[in-house]
Protein backbone atom coordinates (compact mmCIF):
# COMPACT_ATOMS: atom_id res chain seq x y z
CA UNK A 1 0.00 0.00 0.00
CA UNK A 2 2.75 2.33 0.79
CA UNK A 3 4.36 1.92 -2.51
CA UNK A 4 4.06 4.07 -5.34
CA UNK A 5 2.76 2.80 -8.51
CA UNK A 6 5.43 0.63 -9.86
CA UNK A 7 3.61 -1.08 -12.81
CA UNK A 8 5.80 0.61 -15.97
CA UNK A 9 8.05 3.54 -16.02
CA UNK A 10 4.82 5.76 -17.93
CA UNK A 11 2.79 4.66 -14.83
CA UNK A 12 5.22 6.19 -12.46
CA UNK A 13 6.61 10.19 -11.48
CA UNK A 14 9.62 9.77 -13.55
CA UNK A 15 9.54 11.15 -16.80
CA UNK A 16 6.67 13.13 -15.83
CA UNK A 17 8.41 15.50 -13.29
CA UNK A 18 7.87 18.93 -14.55
CA UNK A 19 11.45 21.12 -14.96
CA UNK A 20 13.14 23.50 -12.94
CA UNK A 21 12.52 26.19 -15.30
CA UNK A 22 8.63 26.11 -15.34
CA UNK A 23 7.17 29.42 -14.19
CA UNK A 24 3.35 29.75 -15.49
CA UNK A 25 0.88 26.59 -15.71
CA UNK A 26 -2.22 27.13 -17.76
CA UNK A 27 -5.26 25.24 -18.81
CA UNK A 28 -7.35 25.19 -21.63
CA UNK A 29 -10.55 23.17 -21.55
CA UNK A 30 -11.00 20.62 -24.68
CA UNK A 31 -14.71 20.43 -24.40
CA UNK A 32 -17.50 18.41 -25.59
CA UNK A 33 -19.97 15.25 -26.03
CA UNK A 34 -18.63 11.90 -25.47
CA UNK A 35 -17.28 10.73 -28.37
CA UNK A 36 -16.00 13.90 -30.57
CA UNK A 37 -12.64 13.79 -30.60
CA UNK A 38 -11.42 15.08 -27.21
CA UNK A 39 -8.69 12.96 -26.00
CA UNK A 40 -7.69 12.69 -29.79
CA UNK A 41 -7.29 16.30 -29.92
CA UNK A 42 -5.54 15.86 -26.71
CA UNK A 43 -3.61 13.17 -27.58
CA UNK A 44 -2.40 14.73 -30.93
CA UNK A 45 -0.73 18.03 -29.40
CA UNK A 46 0.15 16.42 -25.74
CA UNK A 47 4.03 15.90 -24.88
CA UNK A 48 2.64 13.26 -22.16
CA UNK A 49 0.27 9.91 -23.05
CA UNK A 50 -2.98 11.67 -22.22
CA UNK A 51 -3.80 10.62 -18.54
CA UNK A 52 -6.40 10.80 -16.48
CA UNK A 53 -8.65 11.06 -12.73
CA UNK A 54 -11.42 9.33 -11.68
CA UNK A 55 -14.41 11.97 -10.49
CA UNK A 56 -17.18 11.45 -8.60
CA UNK A 57 -19.87 13.20 -9.95
CA UNK A 58 -21.24 13.81 -6.18
CA UNK A 59 -17.83 14.41 -5.14
CA UNK A 60 -18.67 18.02 -4.05
CA UNK A 61 -21.86 16.75 -1.60
CA UNK A 62 -20.44 13.51 0.23
CA UNK A 63 -17.84 13.35 2.98
CA UNK A 64 -15.21 10.86 2.78
CA UNK A 65 -17.40 8.86 5.96
CA UNK A 66 -20.20 9.01 3.42
CA UNK A 67 -18.19 7.03 0.88
CA UNK A 68 -17.06 4.56 3.32
CA UNK A 69 -21.09 3.39 4.39
CA UNK A 70 -22.12 3.66 0.29
CA UNK A 71 -19.13 1.89 -0.96
CA UNK A 72 -20.47 -1.38 -2.10
CA UNK A 73 -23.61 0.58 -4.19
CA UNK A 74 -22.52 2.36 -7.49
CA UNK A 75 -21.24 5.45 -7.90
CA UNK A 76 -21.16 7.64 -10.57
CA UNK A 77 -17.59 8.30 -11.96
CA UNK A 78 -16.52 9.89 -15.18
CA UNK A 79 -13.07 9.83 -16.41
CA UNK A 80 -10.95 13.02 -16.80
CA UNK A 81 -8.38 12.84 -19.63
CA UNK A 82 -5.56 15.88 -19.56
CA UNK A 83 -2.79 16.40 -21.13
CA UNK A 84 0.42 18.95 -21.72
CA UNK A 85 2.65 20.57 -23.82
CA UNK A 86 5.55 22.64 -22.70
CA UNK A 87 6.05 26.10 -24.41
CA UNK A 88 9.08 28.31 -24.67
CA UNK A 89 9.70 30.91 -21.96
CA UNK A 90 8.46 28.14 -18.85
CA UNK A 91 4.94 27.84 -19.85
CA UNK A 92 3.54 24.94 -19.42
CA UNK A 93 -0.38 24.74 -21.02
CA UNK A 94 -2.70 21.98 -20.02
CA UNK A 95 -5.88 20.70 -21.80
CA UNK A 96 -8.81 19.35 -20.00
CA UNK A 97 -11.12 16.80 -22.33
CA UNK A 98 -14.12 17.78 -20.27
CA UNK A 99 -17.95 16.49 -20.97
CA UNK A 100 -20.70 18.00 -21.75
CA UNK A 101 -23.60 16.90 -20.10
CA UNK A 102 -25.85 19.32 -18.05
CA UNK A 103 -25.04 16.55 -15.15
CA UNK A 104 -21.50 17.51 -15.02
CA UNK A 105 -22.35 21.15 -14.00
CA UNK A 106 -20.86 21.01 -10.63
CA UNK A 107 -17.39 19.49 -11.93
CA UNK A 108 -16.97 22.00 -14.69
CA UNK A 109 -17.00 24.64 -12.65
CA UNK A 110 -14.13 22.85 -10.55
CA UNK A 111 -11.93 22.04 -13.91
CA UNK A 112 -12.94 25.53 -15.51
CA UNK A 113 -11.56 27.50 -12.14
CA UNK A 114 -8.56 29.38 -13.43
CA UNK A 115 -9.14 28.17 -17.44
CA UNK A 116 -7.56 30.85 -19.90
CA UNK A 117 -10.75 29.50 -22.32
CA UNK A 118 -12.34 26.72 -24.02
CA UNK A 119 -11.93 25.01 -27.43
CA UNK A 120 -15.65 23.28 -28.09
CA UNK A 121 -15.44 20.84 -30.46
CA UNK A 122 -18.00 20.08 -32.73
CA UNK A 123 -19.47 16.96 -34.83
CA UNK A 124 -21.59 18.44 -37.50
CA UNK A 125 -23.39 14.72 -37.91
CA UNK A 126 -24.97 15.35 -34.20
CA UNK A 127 -24.63 19.11 -33.72
CA UNK A 128 -27.45 18.76 -31.01
CA UNK A 129 -25.18 17.06 -28.94
CA UNK A 130 -23.16 20.04 -28.50
CA UNK A 131 -25.84 22.35 -27.47
CA UNK A 132 -25.55 21.20 -23.58
CA UNK A 133 -21.42 21.84 -23.22
CA UNK A 134 -22.14 25.34 -25.06
CA UNK A 135 -24.79 26.11 -22.06
CA UNK A 136 -22.20 25.25 -19.58
CA UNK A 137 -19.54 27.07 -20.98
CA UNK A 138 -21.34 30.18 -21.87
CA UNK A 139 -22.62 30.08 -18.34
CA UNK A 140 -18.86 29.39 -16.96
CA UNK A 141 -17.94 33.09 -18.58
CA UNK A 142 -15.35 31.22 -19.98
CA UNK A 143 -14.69 32.60 -23.43
CA UNK A 144 -14.13 30.32 -26.34
CA UNK A 145 -13.76 29.65 -29.84
CA UNK A 146 -15.81 26.45 -31.78
CA UNK A 147 -13.61 23.49 -33.47
CA UNK A 148 -15.83 21.24 -35.88
CA UNK A 149 -14.12 17.79 -35.86
CA UNK A 150 -13.94 16.55 -39.39
CA UNK A 151 -15.59 12.84 -39.81
CA UNK A 152 -15.61 11.73 -43.78
CA UNK A 153 -19.13 10.97 -43.45
CA UNK A 154 -20.25 14.00 -42.60
CA UNK A 155 -22.54 16.73 -45.03
CA UNK A 156 -21.97 19.68 -45.59
CA UNK A 157 -23.15 22.89 -43.97
CA UNK A 158 -22.47 26.66 -44.80
CA UNK A 159 -20.71 28.29 -41.93
CA UNK A 160 -23.50 29.99 -41.43
CA UNK A 161 -25.72 27.20 -40.96
CA UNK A 162 -23.53 26.41 -38.75
CA UNK A 163 -23.54 29.18 -36.86
CA UNK A 164 -27.15 29.81 -36.64
CA UNK A 165 -27.84 26.17 -35.64
CA UNK A 166 -24.68 26.52 -32.36
CA UNK A 167 -26.23 30.29 -31.71
CA UNK A 168 -22.72 31.20 -32.00
CA UNK A 169 -21.89 34.89 -31.31
CA UNK A 170 -20.48 37.00 -34.62
CA UNK A 171 -17.38 37.42 -32.48
CA UNK A 172 -17.04 33.56 -31.75
CA UNK A 173 -13.99 31.93 -33.73
CA UNK A 174 -15.59 28.70 -35.69
CA UNK A 175 -12.51 26.40 -37.70
CA UNK A 176 -12.35 23.39 -39.30
CA UNK A 177 -10.06 20.92 -37.34
CA UNK A 178 -8.81 17.75 -37.77
CA UNK A 179 -8.53 16.37 -34.25
CA UNK A 180 -5.90 13.43 -35.50
CA UNK A 181 -3.49 15.97 -36.88
CA UNK A 182 -1.41 17.39 -34.75
CA UNK A 183 -0.95 21.25 -36.63
CA UNK A 184 -4.96 20.90 -37.00
CA UNK A 185 -5.12 20.81 -33.31
CA UNK A 186 -2.61 23.07 -32.78
CA UNK A 187 -4.87 25.48 -35.30
CA UNK A 188 -7.59 25.52 -33.48
CA UNK A 189 -5.96 26.17 -30.15
CA UNK A 190 -4.44 29.27 -31.62
CA UNK A 191 -8.15 30.69 -32.61
CA UNK A 192 -9.06 30.27 -29.45
CA UNK A 193 -5.71 32.08 -27.91
CA UNK A 194 -5.97 34.72 -30.55
CA UNK A 195 -9.86 35.18 -29.96
CA UNK A 196 -8.82 35.57 -26.37
CA UNK A 197 -5.71 38.20 -27.49
CA UNK A 198 -8.38 39.78 -29.17
CA UNK A 199 -11.16 39.72 -25.82
CA UNK A 200 -7.93 41.36 -24.02
CA UNK A 201 -7.68 44.06 -26.72
CA UNK A 202 -11.10 45.34 -26.38
CA UNK A 203 -10.79 45.51 -22.86
CA UNK A 204 -12.92 42.52 -22.37
CA UNK A 205 -10.43 39.54 -21.28
CA UNK A 206 -10.85 36.53 -20.13
CA UNK A 207 -11.69 35.43 -16.56
CA UNK A 208 -9.42 33.83 -14.73
CA UNK A 209 -11.04 32.96 -11.60
CA UNK A 210 -10.61 33.82 -7.79
CA UNK A 211 -7.21 34.80 -7.31
CA UNK A 212 -5.04 31.89 -5.57
CA UNK A 213 -3.94 33.92 -2.25
CA UNK A 214 -1.31 30.95 -0.67
CA UNK B 1 -13.57 9.46 -21.82
CA UNK B 2 -10.71 6.43 -23.05
CA UNK B 3 -8.27 4.34 -21.27
CA UNK B 4 -9.81 3.81 -17.93
CA UNK B 5 -7.71 2.15 -15.61
CA UNK B 6 -7.61 -1.94 -15.28
CA UNK B 7 -7.63 -2.92 -11.21
CA UNK B 8 -7.49 -1.48 -8.38
CA UNK B 9 -6.08 1.59 -6.94
CA UNK B 10 -3.08 1.42 -4.83
CA UNK B 11 -5.35 2.89 -2.10
CA UNK B 12 -9.45 3.25 -1.98
CA UNK B 13 -10.52 6.82 -2.23
CA UNK B 14 -12.50 6.54 1.12
CA UNK B 15 -9.55 5.42 3.18
CA UNK B 16 -6.63 7.61 1.64
CA UNK B 17 -7.19 10.31 3.88
CA UNK B 18 -7.75 8.82 7.08
CA UNK B 19 -11.34 10.64 6.97
CA UNK B 20 -10.94 13.88 6.40
CA UNK B 21 -12.99 15.28 3.70
CA UNK B 22 -11.70 18.94 3.28
CA UNK B 23 -8.51 19.99 3.41
CA UNK B 24 -7.59 22.78 5.54
CA UNK B 25 -5.58 24.64 2.44
CA UNK B 26 -8.68 25.07 0.15
CA UNK B 27 -6.62 27.33 -2.44
CA UNK B 28 -5.27 24.14 -4.15
CA UNK B 29 -6.47 23.44 -7.88
CA UNK B 30 -5.73 21.01 -10.54
CA UNK B 31 -2.50 22.85 -11.28
CA UNK B 32 -0.98 23.48 -8.21
CA UNK B 33 2.31 22.42 -8.37
CA UNK B 34 3.95 20.05 -5.39
CA UNK B 35 7.37 19.37 -5.16
CA UNK B 36 8.42 16.62 -2.45
CA UNK B 37 10.96 17.18 -0.39
CA UNK B 38 14.20 14.95 -0.76
CA UNK B 39 15.10 12.02 2.05
CA UNK B 40 13.01 8.88 2.57
CA UNK B 41 9.78 9.75 4.12
CA UNK B 42 9.61 10.13 8.54
CA UNK B 43 8.72 7.11 9.67
CA UNK B 44 5.11 6.59 10.20
CA UNK B 45 3.68 8.43 7.70
CA UNK B 46 0.24 6.95 6.77
CA UNK B 47 -0.14 4.71 3.80
CA UNK B 48 -1.33 7.45 1.00
CA UNK B 49 0.55 10.31 2.28
CA UNK B 50 3.31 8.56 1.85
CA UNK B 51 2.41 6.93 -1.73
CA UNK B 52 2.01 10.90 -2.80
CA UNK B 53 5.38 11.22 -0.97
CA UNK B 54 6.90 8.88 -3.38
CA UNK B 55 5.53 9.77 -6.19
CA UNK B 56 6.78 13.11 -6.20
CA UNK B 57 10.01 11.45 -5.65
CA UNK B 58 11.87 14.72 -4.74
CA UNK B 59 10.49 16.34 -8.00
CA UNK B 60 7.56 18.64 -9.37
CA UNK B 61 4.11 17.55 -10.31
CA UNK B 62 0.95 19.22 -10.67
CA UNK B 63 -1.98 17.73 -8.00
CA UNK B 64 -3.92 16.33 -10.92
CA UNK B 65 -0.74 14.57 -12.29
CA UNK B 66 -0.42 12.95 -9.14
CA UNK B 67 -4.31 12.22 -8.75
CA UNK B 68 -3.84 10.46 -12.00
CA UNK B 69 -0.61 8.48 -11.55
CA UNK B 70 -1.66 7.64 -7.86
CA UNK B 71 -5.34 6.77 -9.01
CA UNK B 72 -7.13 8.65 -6.36
CA UNK B 73 -9.93 11.70 -6.46
CA UNK B 74 -8.17 15.42 -7.35
CA UNK B 75 -9.96 15.92 -3.91
CA UNK B 76 -8.24 13.02 -2.04
CA UNK B 77 -5.11 14.59 -3.25
CA UNK B 78 -5.68 18.05 -2.37
CA UNK B 79 -5.92 16.61 1.43
CA UNK B 80 -3.19 14.96 1.87
CA UNK B 81 -0.66 16.74 -0.56
CA UNK B 82 -2.23 20.04 2.29
CA UNK B 83 -1.24 17.71 5.13
CA UNK B 84 1.78 16.60 4.07
CA UNK B 85 2.69 20.62 3.67
CA UNK B 86 1.77 21.11 7.00
CA UNK B 87 4.56 18.45 7.79
CA UNK B 88 7.15 20.09 6.25
CA UNK B 89 7.32 17.19 3.57
CA UNK B 90 5.45 18.89 0.50
CA UNK B 91 5.94 22.63 -0.90
CA UNK B 92 2.97 24.09 -2.45
CA UNK B 93 2.86 26.43 -5.52
CA UNK B 94 0.03 28.90 -7.74
CA UNK B 95 0.40 27.81 -11.26
CA UNK B 96 0.30 31.50 -12.17
CA UNK B 97 1.90 34.23 -10.38
CA UNK B 98 -0.29 36.73 -9.48
CA UNK B 99 2.06 38.94 -10.90
CA UNK B 100 1.59 37.56 -14.26
CA UNK B 101 -2.45 38.15 -13.99
CA UNK B 102 -4.07 39.64 -16.01
CA UNK B 103 -1.94 38.59 -18.96
CA UNK B 104 -2.14 39.87 -22.36
CA UNK B 105 2.11 39.39 -22.19
CA UNK B 106 1.18 35.67 -21.01
CA UNK B 107 -1.26 34.76 -23.83
CA UNK B 108 0.70 36.24 -26.56
CA UNK B 109 3.50 33.67 -25.10
CA UNK B 110 1.18 30.96 -25.20
CA UNK B 111 0.09 31.72 -28.60
CA UNK B 112 3.67 32.30 -30.04
CA UNK B 113 4.45 28.88 -27.96
CA UNK B 114 2.08 26.53 -29.57
CA UNK B 115 3.29 28.62 -33.35
CA UNK B 116 6.58 27.01 -32.45
CA UNK B 117 4.79 23.35 -32.35
CA UNK B 118 4.14 23.75 -35.51
CA UNK B 119 5.53 20.92 -37.91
Amino acid sequence: MASAPSSNDTDSGVGLHLPDTTRELVKILVAGPFGVGKTTLIDSVSEIRPLHTEEHLTEASVSVDDLAGVRDKTTTTVAIDFGRISLDAGIVLYLFGTPGQERFRSLWADIAHGALGALVLVDTRRIDDSFDVLGLVEESGLPYAVALNTFPDARSYTADQLRGSLDLEPGTPMVVCDARDTNSSIDALLSLVQHLIAGHAEGAGPQYGDPVTW
Amino acid sequence: MTGRRSGRPLVPAYLSTGGVARPANTELERLSLLTGGTGTAPDGLPAARHALFDVLDGGTLTLVEAAALLELPVSAVRVLAAELAEQGLVSLRAPVPQAALPAPDLLKRVADGLRALKQ
